[in-house]
């Protein structure tokens, strides 16, 4: 019986839905640290994106974590869809007239749809930099930097794509549509990962909606940066 | 106040419903929306018109046997009473009210108004109580000494009254509120800690099988609450089942 709870039941899915929810937060907020070294211009800029590159490609627990990373946003979505089919199965006939805006918030309505926009992203996102880096597309851009290491050149792929005299700021604008959808998802993902976990507690609930808005609002903003960054004010390579 | 009401009327459970519209004059604003229906009512009865049937009891915002999705919302627009404690004040010369019941796969239509919310009574069964020997010499529960705030959470969950509005605000037609202020009132008393493992499982299992669905933490269930359930108690029946599931 207790086994089977914690995987089947209705509960048992949003614990599982916060849990890797909450998980891909801290994944954003290193993937985050990781990208503002691209906001450092002069001539150490390359090395020290590509060696960072290196080190997360070879170290044995950032392999492990992006691994736990990959199976987290796999879960989640699943999850997401399997919740989504029983909660419509739940209302089969639906009201004439139904007004939620009056009690509930836009995001905290539309997880799905803001979670559909996310991992049509994440693909995309993978497709432009992570398949080039994994599967060859930068075998032939391989270098050697100050320090001796033989590394491919992500950093020069990242720069040329949002430099692209045509494409560039297609594709900026395209990262910023996601990140607003990662803000809104955030928004109202955040606290409900607490909320599901059961961490709700009077005196912490203000703080952790707090924290939730303003990771809801800087995290995204931050990464949005980067590519109008890239395109308008760093030097072209 | 002349007011246009569209309401859901449907035969029986297994006919396919729909909205009938029907004007209604001289309404008295300090009239409760029950009262409204009971006078429309005497109207279609004069006029061998078959009634609107709709669920009332108690008309004091107490029993949860009303319900009614007024233009979109549980027990209308006003917040925290029942549709028996709302009033046509609340409302506009001239409006569209949109009245249909309560819906869930859980809560199948009856007719017209009135659905069948005895889920709810199966949830309860499953674990919704305590079992204390009553063969004469049972103790006086007052003997047991009680903080005074788990006390207040306690008494707060049990003013649910069993409406389902929760499920009829919630967009997943979920029933967490009502059956988490159901193991809360009881999880939070050393009376229901005894049975508190049980109790949460059972009850949630029920819950899954009547055909609700989940929570998203919209927090639409406890603004449209009549009673003002708070969401702590999802947080806690969420703790209270984890404890349960793992240990």
């Amino acid at each position: 019986m207790a086994k089977s709870a914690l995987l089947k039941s209705s509960l048992a899915k949003k614990y599982w839905m916060a849990f890797t929810g909450l998980f891909l937060c801290v994944f954003l907020v290193g993937h985050l640290a990781g990208n503002l070294q691209l906001l450092v211009s002069g001539e150490g800029a390359r090395d020290q994106f590509n060696e960072y590159a290196l080190f997360m490609t070879t170290n044995p627990v950032v392999r492990i974590l992006s691994i736990v990373t990959f199976v987290s946003i796999l879960f989640h979505a699943i999850d997401g869809v399997i919740l989504t089919i029983n909660n419509r199965k739940a209302r089969p006939q639906g009201y004439v007239s139904f007004r939620p805006s009056t009690n509930s918030t836009w995001s905290s309505r539309n997880m799905g749809i803001l979670g559909t926009v996310i991992l049509a992203f994440i693909v995309i996102h993978l497709v432009n930099f992570w398949g080039e880096m994994k599967f060859g597309g930068l075998d032939n851009t391989m270098y050697t930097t100050a320090n001796g290491d033989e590394v491919k050149d992500l950093y020069s792929l990242t720069i040329m794509t949002f430099q692209d005299p045509e494409w560039g700021l297609v594709w900026a604008f395209g990262y910023l549509i996601a990140m607003i959808a990662i803000a809104f998802h955030l928004y109202h993902g955040f606290g409900s990962g607490f909320q599901s976990l059961g961490l709700n507690h009077p005196q912490y609930n203000s703080i952790v909606r707090k924290i939730g808005v303003a990771f809801a609002i800087i995290v995204p903003l931050l990464f949005a940066i980067i590519p109008f960054y890239i395109y308008f004010v760093l030097e072209t390579i | 106040m002349n007011l246009t009401l569209k309401i859901w009327r449907q035969k029986d459970a297994k006919a396919k419903g729909g909205i009938q519209t029907y004007q209604i004059a001289d309404v008295d604003p300090d009239m409760s929306f029950l009262e409204m229906l009971d006078v429309l009512n005497e109207g279609l009865v004069e006029k061998g018109e078959e009634p609107v049937v709709f669920d009332h009891d108690c008309r004091e915002g107490i029993c949860g046997t009303c319900s009614l999705q007024i233009n979109g919302e549980p027990h209308g627009p006003d917040r925290g009473v029942t549709t028996c404690q709302l009033h046509m004040r609340k409302f506009k010369d001239g409006d569209t009210i949109v009245i249909e019941p309560f819906r869930a796969k859980a809560f199948p239509v009856i007719k017209d108004l009135i659905v069948d919310r005895s889920a709810f009574e199966r949830i309860q069964q499953a674990g919704g109580y305590v079992s204390v020997n009553t063969s004469g010499n049972t103790q006086d529960a007052n003997s047991i000494p009680i903080e005074k705030e788990k006390a207040d959470a306690a008494f707060f969950a049990a003013t649910c009254i069993q409406c389902g509005a929760c499920v009829a605000a919630c967009k997943n037609a979920s029933a967490m509120l009502f059956t988490s202020a159901k193991v809360s009132q009881y999880a939070l008393l050393p009376q229901g800690k005894v049975e508190a493992t049980k109790r949460v499982l059972d009850m949630v299992e029920q819950m899954d099988k009547e055909g609700f669905g989940n929570c998203t933490n919209t927090g639409a269930c406890e603004i449209e609450c009549p009673k003002g359930i708070s969401l702590e108690n999802i947080a806690r029946m969420n703790r209270e089942y984890l404890k349960a599931s793992v240990v």
